[in-house]
């Protein structure tokens, strides 16, 4: 049998998926179903002076209204799972629906249940709220101020949580030869996976058990949490994660709604579905990213960084997301020197409380940001020296002897070789060629551009003895149950949770290899808190080289114990005989063998077991990693630049990855592609949008831009390949690759094409009229 | 994104679904290609009380060429006009414009007479009915009238024409053949309607002085409209860059620019100028 790991397989859970055989959480429908309504504030922060619900409970069909008042002592706050240490952060209390004061636009009023999801809908409008504005804030940095609005009482200048990681001295800064200072932004996006937010619960009166359907990327945090919030045992809620149309990170939080639509189907005694609209998908989902960062890099004239000092202003929106606290704070601030050997950083991050909708992961979660921001004041550093970008970026790179190496912020990354990517990229869109290019384009009035970044992300969520450390309420190992049916089929349990990212035939390729078994043979069960142990879910590229690993050594448990029954069989002694491609041998002589359905079938019929050995053949694995695992690369991206419009185009675009071994580059392909469109959408695009007093304005698709397919070129991807020294696979997590390096390759594309017009900034995303602006007020210096 | 409570009927005919929008007490809507007016049911921007479908009235799809004139019926789709003969040769402007609406959904749907009826600023099509003065057959309990592009649109989303009126027909008169056409669009990211959308036409007699131009504009204004300034100023001159250029800079003169999240007035009136300016280059430089 032909080894499946490495090969380019067809994803197998995609056929169901384009058949419509999909079951998503709104194709499920149960007997005697109610569909649920959220009355959200239309104001960034009120007082609620009343809630009249005469005219809507009149209303045919409307069978219960709950306002935050009825919920009061009956419903927990929600809470934030990410309680970063050592950074006086003040958690607020979060109700399900507000009680007394809504703090942003789409913030609960009242929670709606009726016969029909059309009745669910009408009835909003015939709720009357008496609201009483009071004044509000979206800009966080503003938000800082002593003059600025408060949002709660308790915490002073709306600073959440005040983190400093690192020290940098203003002597560290000053005594170099080059100073670096600029202003970066990380505009807030929207998740907007396909399938919106949804829940849909079940209890049963009669045994009392609590069944939730949810969008989740992570069912078991959701149980655990939501088990707090109703104040339900675990053992007695079952979270299902049925089919699951993406969730970038947006998918991660334990949201109101959910415990809403548990609590009153609970209440009523009758299944309760609720589904996001896509307006509320605006209001209510977390944001990601959000974070307004002034830069200082040191360094030598001859191109040596040598201290990085960064303040980040952080929006965490009216209330702390599930991860909320940790993106700005640990994915960012020890990450900052990126894939350098900054001997120096220091990173102090303000989370501020502002009247807007709450921030969370999103895909990359920190790292984007961070790669952004020092990618773009690298390219600065390098202008300002005279230097070449790339000559910059190889200075300063570890060796890859140097392995592993410790950044200025102590985080071990595992493996690295960042020439490498680097002299790929380089070579693939040659370079120099393309440089020549520019200098003559430009002397005909035409503005090619050319960005580099080299990325280092930290990946692979990780050893939980680290989550403890920082704050991370949970852990974040992984298991995996192998169950080995009488036939030699198998059914593999584990705790990550795919919506998209091709877990079950990635997962499948590296069972088949272990096991020797057909690729049919073997099915998954994800994402049901009922069938599978304790698992942490899908974020942080941890599938694979967490879940996917705790898969193998499962795997690996199950050979051994195989191995045992196969000896006993097989008569022969333990040290005779192998096990390969799926048959138990004796070395002295091949042809006495078994095969693995042999033993499958043997070891759960126990008619004959070796002493000591108990019957069936099912292996448990709870893997918890030694470190986190730091996948790396480089983009390289060409952009023209319209100079009178200000619209740019992108005519290339080389993405190398390096995620150590790749279990099936086909999907690890399709991972970096739409990772890359992500980190280009918030390059160029992508922006949810407040009015400085927080109202919001991007409100739909119609002033949010998606990114489409036709906005890019083909997507050129390369890959070198350095093992990860922490997992059996060699792997490392790509799902955030593409997004880390993107935005910033492209951003200094795009600057490197306006250089002629003095322009070294322009806040994102990049629209044609703020390139626009940019290049006219370059023009007029 | 849930419309609320309306209720459906299918007219037969042109006469019926008068009627029917008479009979509404002005809660009627007409649905057609289904693709401007349903999201506004989703947004709840608009409530009808009764959706009036006329999509299958026999008659009203279709190009037809009468003297010097293109009739289109208004429940042709945009598909259809992109690719049909007649307007093709005769309005190739209109085809483009009609190619580059929406997507391929949208353009199997949508109709020209929805799509001029639904009086969206930000429609492709006014810039070409602009610029050669489209006449509207429209048709209500009055019987039949004649209403000119220019007059039929009030504000955004706002015509002058009655609760009970159908538009059943676009004329457009064939501009002469020396003139060259295109249709240039900026479009919105996220949306793809045009943020400008520019017509020109224009030609040049034997002495190469420009003696035919039209300029519509589309997107950038609060209301479609055609660039007169822009063809007075070019109107009897040599079609120099300079010459070109210089009309451009009228271009923003007749309309009244709006602005939104994704552009500014003044960013509107800019783009509206290179627009402008790069279509008159096409048509007659290039």
């Amino acid at each position: 049998m032909e080894k499946l790991v490495g090969q380019r397989l067809k994803r197998k859970e995609d056929p169901k998926l384009i058949t419509g055989n999909g079951t998503y959480v709104d194709d499920i429908k149960l007997q005697g179903m109610l569909h649920a309504s959220v009355l959200r504030s239309p104001h960034p922060h009120a007082k609620i002076v009343s809630i009249d619900t005469t005219k809507a409970e009149d209303l045919e069909g409307v069978v219960k209204i709950y306002t935050g008042k009825d919920l009061e002592g009956k419903i927990n706050p929600v809470p934030s799972s990410w309680l970063v240490p050592g950074a006086n952060l003040i958690e607020t209390k979060q109700y399900p629906l507000a009680i007394g004061t809504v703090r942003y636009v789409g913030d609960g009023v009242a929670f709606i249940v009726a016969k029909d999801r059309y009745i669910a809908r009408d009835a909003l409008n015939l709720i009357d709220v008496e609201y009483e504005t009071l004044p509000s804030i979206a800009n966080q940095k503003d938000a800082r101020k002593e003059d600025a609005p408060q949002i709660f009482e308790e915490v002073k200048n709306n600073v959440a949580f005040t983190y400093i990681a690192g020290e940098v001295l203003d002597d560290d800064i000053e005594k170099e030869e080059v100073v670096v200072r600029e202003s970066y932004n990380s505009q807030r996006v929207a998740p907007s996976p396909m399938e919106t937010r949804n829940s849909l619960g079940y209890f049963n009166p009669g045994d009392g058990e609590l069944k939730l359907y949810v969008g989740s990327q992570n069912p078991h945090i959701h149980r655990m949490v939501l088990s707090e919030v109703l104040d339900f045992p675990e053992h007695k809620l079952q979270v299902i994660v049925p089919d699951m149309g993406g969730g970038f990170g947006g998918k991660i939080g334990v949201y109101p709604d959910e415990a809403l639509v548990a609590y009153a189907t609970m209440d009523l005694e009758t299944p309760v579905k609720w589904v996001e609209e896509r307006n509320e998908h605006f209001q209510s989902a977390n944001g990601g990213r959000d974070m307004m960062v002034d830069v200082e890099l040191a360094g030598t004239k001859d191109g040596y960084m040598k201290a990085l000092r960064v303040v980040n202003h952080a929006n965490v929106g009216a209330y702390l997301a599930t991860f909320g606290p940790g993106n700005p704070t640990i994915d960012f601030g020890l990450m900052m020197s990126g894939s350098y050997k900054i001997p120096k950083a220091q990173v102090t991050t303000y989370g501020m409380y502002t009247n807007t909708m709450s921030v969370d992961s999103y895909r990359g979660a920190g790292k984007p940001e961070s790669t952004y921001m020092l990618e773009r004041a690298v390219d600065e550093y390098a202008r300002q020296i005279g230097m070449d970008p790339v000559e910059v970026r190889r200075k300063n790179f570890p060796d890859k002897d140097e392995f592993p190496f410790t950044n200025a912020q102590g985080l071990v990354y595992d493996s690295g070789d960042y020439q490498k990517p680097l002299d790929v990229a380089l070579e693939t869109a040659d370079y120099e060629a393309l440089r020549k290019e520019q200098a003559k384009l430009r002397k005909e009035g035409r503005y090619i551009g050319i960005g580099l970044a080299s990325y280092v992300e930290l990946s692979g969520f990780g050893p939980s003895a680290v989550a403890g450390a920082i704050g991370f309420q949970g852990g974040i190992w992984e298991n995996s149950t192998v169950r080995v049916h009488p036939g030699g089929t198998v059914t593999v349990f584990t705790g990550t949770s795919p919506h998209g990212q091709g877990h079950d035939t990635t997962f499948t390729q590296i069972v088949a290899d272990k096991l020797g078994i057909p690729y049919e043979d073997i099915n998954f069960v994800f994402n049901d808190t009922k069938s599978v142990s304790m698992g942490w879910g899908t974020y942080g590229s941890r599938s694979l080289p967490v879940g996917g690993t705790a898969i193998a050594m499962a795997c690996d448990k199950v050979i051994d114990k195989a191995m045992k029954v196969a000896v006993h069989l097989l008569e022969a002694d333990a040290d005779d005989v192998a096990f390969e491609k799926g048959i138990f041998y004796t070395k002295g002589n091949p042809e006495n063998k078994k095969t693995f359905q042999e033993i499958a079938k043997a070891a759960n019929f126990a008619w004959s077991m070796p002493e000591g050995i108990e019957p069936g053949l099912e292996e448990k694995m709870f893997y918890d990693p030694e470190n986190f695992t730091y996948p790396f690369g480089t983009h390289l991206v060409v952009v023209e630049v319209d100079v009178e419009t200000g619209e740019i185009e992108i005519l290339r675009f080389i993405a190398v990855t390096d995620a150590g071994e790749l279990i099936n580059p086909l999907v690890v392909e399709g991972q970096v592609l739409g990772a890359i469109a992500q980190g280009v959408g918030q390059a160029l695009w992508e922006e949810i949008q407040y009015n400085s007093k927080g109202q919001l304005l991007s409100g739909s698709f119609m002033d949010y831009t998606m990114p489409k397919a036709r906005f890019f070129p083909k997507i050129e991807m390369k890959f070198t390949h350095t093992a990860s020294p922490v997992n059996q696979l060699k792997a490392k997590g790509v799902a955030e690759s593409g997004t880390t390096g993107s935005i910033a390759s492209t951003v200094n594309a795009v600057i490197d094409a306006l250089t002629p017009f003095d322009v070294s900034n322009i806040e994102t995303p990049l629209t044609p009229e703020r390139v626009w602006r940019a290049i006219q007020k370059g023009a007029k210096n | 994104m849930i419309p609320a409570k309306f209720n459906y009927v299918r007219a037969e005919s042109v006469e019926e679904a008068i009627s029917l929008l008479a009979k509404s007490d002005g809660e009627g809507s007409i649905l057609a290609g289904g693709h401007s007016l349903l999201p506004l049911l989703k947004f709840r921007i608009t409530e009808p009380g009764i959706l009036i479908d006329i999509s299958r009235i026999p008659g009203l799809k279709g190009v037809r060429k009468e003297e010097n004139r293109l009739i289109i019926g208004a429940l042709t789709t945009h598909y259809d006009v992109s690719t049909n003969e007649l307007v093709k040769e005769h309005l190739p402007s209109l085809a483009k414009a009609a190619s580059v609406i929406g997507d391929l959904q949208i353009r199997n749907h949508g109709t020209i007479g929805g799509n001029i009826a639904h009086a969206d600023p930000v429609a492709d099509y006014p810039a070409v009915a602009h610029a050669l003065g489209a006449e509207l057959v429209v048709h209500n309990s009055d019987g039949e009238e004649i209403t000119p592009i220019d007059e039929l649109v009030i504000g955004p989303l706002i015509t002058m024409l009655s609760e009970d009126s159908i538009i059943t027909e676009i004329s457009i008169e064939i501009p002469p053949t020396q003139a060259k056409q295109t249709y240039l669009k900026f479009f919105h990211p996220a949306t793809d309607y045009p943020v400008v959308g520019v017509t020109a036409i224009a030609g040049v007699n034997e002495e190469g002085v420009v003696d035919y131009v039209r300029v519509g504009v589309t997107g950038s204004s609060d209301v479609a409209y055609r660039a007169f300034e822009v063809e007075n100023v070019l109107m009897d001159k040599k079609p120099t860059l300079q010459n070109i250029k210089e009309a451009a800079q009228a271009a923003a003169e007749d309309g009244d620019m709006g602005e939104d999240l994704f552009a500014s007035e003044e960013y509107r009136e800019h783009l509206t100028k290179v627009y402008v300016e790069r279509a008159l280059k096409e048509v007659l430089i290039d």
